[in-house]
């Protein structure tokens, strides 16, 4: 692919809590509607390399360059609310605001961030809500919502942003099974439509319909990084030969 | 089940001493003196005329709790915030202002704000005024000057004293109170908030701070009832408040008895309606969450 649809460079990022690393010198880059798969143990750095990339982490050394614009820069020059307006983030444990309903949850950042009018962002909010199946729940606060629909609000709440990426972070992680599916549902049709996609999940069936690249994350590292077929026909290291034959 | 069929097995009692167990009597203690006393103040001259007298300073006692308790909060606010901060400096102006305030005692702060501060402000404002005045040209620029370079600290009312040494005295503790509600709320709803784009201070006013007030209502309103009891400190200033008016209405008629029994009714009829209210507040919000 052409270097110019790089979205997302990651170039030798280290981050360490503590005496703890989480990522060490990784690289890697997402292009233009890709769907970019992080897997790996628990505690790999899968999700703080991607909490890196909206900079819900700061990096200790390396560089990110997101749409066109360095974040790993000094703070102060880079305007990080303006790099995260273009990034949607879904969460492992939803998040979504207690205190507003389902309706209110998407269009709060329309109107304070994107300024968009009430009545436009109720319709795009009605109109992303029946998208992700739960256009009965507009006026319905979040703890009257199962896990499955919470996941599907917060994606929602992500989307309405027009976002040109999405990050999630382990989305299924915190559901019970049966409402696993319609998360992911949702999240195969975004990758149809071609929306820019980096997930850090344990759904390998997911990462077969929808993923081109995988990347196998452990102890910080990136052990192995393929496209999809080939990670999943012959993987090269022996790691991710015996971690993909523990999860498959 | 099993426990319902013992019950309806054993022999009624005479006398339900399970459910007499169960009534708070200590209300029924206080309603019955509070009623007493109502009824000594439309029977006995005494109490009639203590009520009477003492009923002007309610006024100014709820006036300034109510006030001072508003501008509390204000304060408590910004410290709170402050304390939460990121920033060092902010951070550290705010944490001197609760630590100073908290270890001084009420009553030495009413008497300070009156006594100390205000005549420095005041010396402040004196200063600012006569600068201004060989600094400006425009009328009403030079009526100002004039007025704050002629301003004495006899023109500050000690009401408005009062309230300051309260407010500034109570804003430290609301802004502990701001803090552990702000703490309270999960990692999770800042960081949703932000990567959706919103700026610090937008994911405080519409996602933080609606949760984190809604939870620490109750403390506020065991902080306002505290601030209506500590109101009482201000009529060292000489302020006309129910406390003060006590005092005088002690010397006027020599009632010693009538007078501060008349005034602690007062109090405490307020502070225990108060506290029902906060009661309800506390068991609605249970509910809801």
């Amino acid at each position: 692919m052409k270097n110019s649809d790089v979205i997302i460079e990651i170039e030798h990022v280290y981050k360490s809590f503590g005496h703890v690393q989480a990522v060490v010198d990784v690289s890697l880059n997402v292009h233009i509607g890709e769907v970019v798969f992080i897997f790996g143990p628990s505690g790999g750095g899968k999700s703080t390399l991607l909490r890196c990339i909206n900079r819900l982490e700061t990096v200790d050394r390396g560089r990110i360059v997101v749409d066109g614009i360095c974040i790993t820069e000094h703070p102060k020059r880079v305007d990080i609310d303006k790099v995260r307006e273009e990034i949607g983030m879904v969460f492992q444990l939803f998040n979504l605001f207690p205190h507003l309903t389902a309706l209110q949850n998407v269009t709060l950042a329309q109107e304070k961030v994107r300024k968009r009018s009430k009545e436009e962002a109720e319709e795009i909010a009605h109109n992303l809500l029946k998208r992700v199946g739960l256009p009965e729940k507009a006026y319905v606060y979040p703890d009257q919502l199962s896990g499955g629909q919470k996941q599907r609000v917060a994606m929602a709440r992500a989307l309405a942003m027009n976002p040109k990426i999405m990050l999630f972070d382990e989305p299924t992680s915190a559901l019970d099974p049966e409402m696993i599916r319609e998360v992911l549902d949702v999240m195969l049709d975004l990758a149809r439509e071609g929306m820019t996609m980096v997930v850090v999940s344990h759904e390998m069936g997911f990462a077969r319909a929808a993923a081109d690249r995988m990347v196998f994350l452990e102890a910080g590292s990136i052990i192995e990084e393929a496209s999809t077929e080939e990670l999943f026909a012959n993987p090269k290291e022996e790691r991710t030969k015996r971690f993909l034959s523990h999860i498959l | 089940m099993a426990i319902e069929s013992k019950t309806e097995r054993r022999r009624p009692q005479l006398i339900p001493w399970g459910q007499l167990a169960e009534v708070p009597w200590w209300a029924v203690i206080i309603l019955l003196v509070g009623v007493l006393i109502v009824y000594f103040i439309f029977t006995a001259p005494a109490y009639t005329d203590a009520f009477l007298f003492l009923t002007a300073g309610l006024r100014l006692t709820v006036t300034v709790t109510v006030i001072s308790f508003g501008l509390a909060l204000i304060l408590g606010l910004i410290a709170g915030l402050g304390r939460v901060s990121k920033n060092t400096v902010i951070y550290t102006l705010a944490s001197l202002y609760v630590e100073v305030i908290r270890g001084i005692p009420m009553l030495i702060l009413i008497i300070y704000f009156a006594y100390v501060v205000t005549p420095l402000a005041v010396d402040l404002l004196n200063g600012l005024g006569s600068a201004m005045l060989g600094r400006v040209s425009a009328d009403y620029l030079v009526a100002w000057g004039n007025s704050l370079a002629e301003l004495n600290i006899q023109d500050v009312d000690l009401r408005v004293r009062a309230i300051a040494g309260l407010a500034f005295g109570y804003g430290a503790y609301e802004a502990e109170v701001f803090r552990a509600g702000i703490e309270s709320i999960t990692r999770g709803q800042m960081e949703a908030a932000r990567s959706l784009g919103m700026s610090y201070f937008q994911a405080m006013r519409y996602i933080i701070l609606p949760q984190a007030i809604r939870r620490v209502l109750p403390p506020f309103g065991n902080d306002f009832i505290s601030m209506l009891k500590d109101s009482s400190l201000i009529s060292v200033l000489a302020v006309r408040d129910l406390t003060h008016l006590g005092k005088l209405n002690r010397a006027r008629t020599f009632r010693t008895f009538e007078t501060w029994n008349t005034v602690a009714f007062l109090y405490l009829s307020m502070t225990l309606l108060l506290s029902l209210l906060v009661r309800a507040l506390e068991r609605r919000m249970a509910v809801e969450e």
